[in-house]
């Protein structure tokens, strides 16, 4: 039974959980744009050294 | 094993994976996010239990990412290995982020239980504070040296030296008089919890280290490919 009435520690469960998932969404989408940023320069260097 | 420490074939073999690691992390994720709001409060505690499914998460899983950073730093260290060195520089900032995460949800776990924010004096809360300034220090002194390689040693031997503490973080509460609870999972006669709060804590640390799988070889692949990068424009700029 799903329960979400953290009464009385609703201030403590809600922040906890919530930078808890802010923090794991920020690691993600940190690593995952980095990722494209750095094969996507790399796909251009290549393709650079195939034209020359 | 050892093939695989070779970049070309690193990036051949983990390049298939990738969406499986991260499918698995997120499918993890939202399970012990339901486990987690569908067990039980605590008779004692009440529901600020459900802190517990992110605070030993965090805790546990940074631990284990310094192990991992301490060990590729060995081995960087030793066998002078770029894809090693990767590894541990990949591991330095999600073990950080975890182990902020584990100081600030134990914060806010241990208001309403303890009746304190913060316990200075107490070794748990101390040498995980210490673990969290061997994962900043790590970052600052590669960040503080321009030659990459001069940096890559520096930091390793940082990262070696932080592995004494992973030990005192593990029996700081058998070893001190602490405020925070012992062992409840790691123990001789078997976990302390009960059955409906184990499963989703099992599943919460599963993610999570999953999780850390993901953003790890993800960021290892990346490191590879930005080094390749800099190469040929370093290579192109010499030839201009």
């Amino acid at each position: 039974m799903l329960d979400l009435d953290m009464s009385p520690y609703g201030a403590f469960v809600w922040p906890a959980w919530t930078i808890s998932a802010a923090v794991l969404a920020a690691l993600a989408a940190r690593v995952l744009l980095a990722a494209r940023r750095w094969s996507a320069d790399l796909k251009r260097l290549e393709a650079d050294r195939t034209e020359a | 094993m050892f093939g695989l420490a070779n970049p070309d074939r690193f990036l051949r073999f983990t390049h298939p994976l990738m969406p499986v690691v991260w499918t698995l992390a997120v499918v993890l994720l939202a399970a012990g996010t339901w486990l987690a709001f569908t067990a039980p409060e605590d008779f004692r505690q009440g529901d600020t239990v459900r802190i517990m499914f992110v605070h030993v998460p965090a805790a546990s899983v940074g631990l284990g990412i310094y192990l991992a950073l301490g060990v590729s730093s060995f081995f960087a260290l030793v066998f002078r290995h770029p894809l090693a060195d990767a590894a541990a520089r990949a591991a330095a900032l999600p073990g950080a982020a975890f182990t902020a995460l584990a100081l600030v949800t134990g914060s806010l776990w241990g208001k309403p239980m303890w009746g304190a924010w913060w316990v200075w004096g107490d070794a748990r809360l101390m040498s995980e504070l210490v673990l969290l300034l061997f994962y900043i220090g790590y970052m600052a002194l590669r960040a503080s040296i321009d030659d990459e390689t001069r940096a890559a040693r520096a930091a390793a031997v940082l990262g070696l030296v932080g592995l004494v503490n992973l030990p005192i973080i593990k029996f700081s509460v058998d070893w001190w008089n602490t405020l925070h609870q012992p062992a409840s999972l790691l123990r001789a006669d078997g976990p302390s919890v009960t059955a409906d709060i184990l499963a989703p804590l099992l599943t919460s640390m599963a993610a999570w280290a999953v999780f850390f799988l993901a953003v790890w070889l993800t960021a290892i692949r990346t490191e590879i490919i930005r080094r390749r990068v800099l190469s040929i424009r370093a290579r192109r700029a010499q030839e201009a």
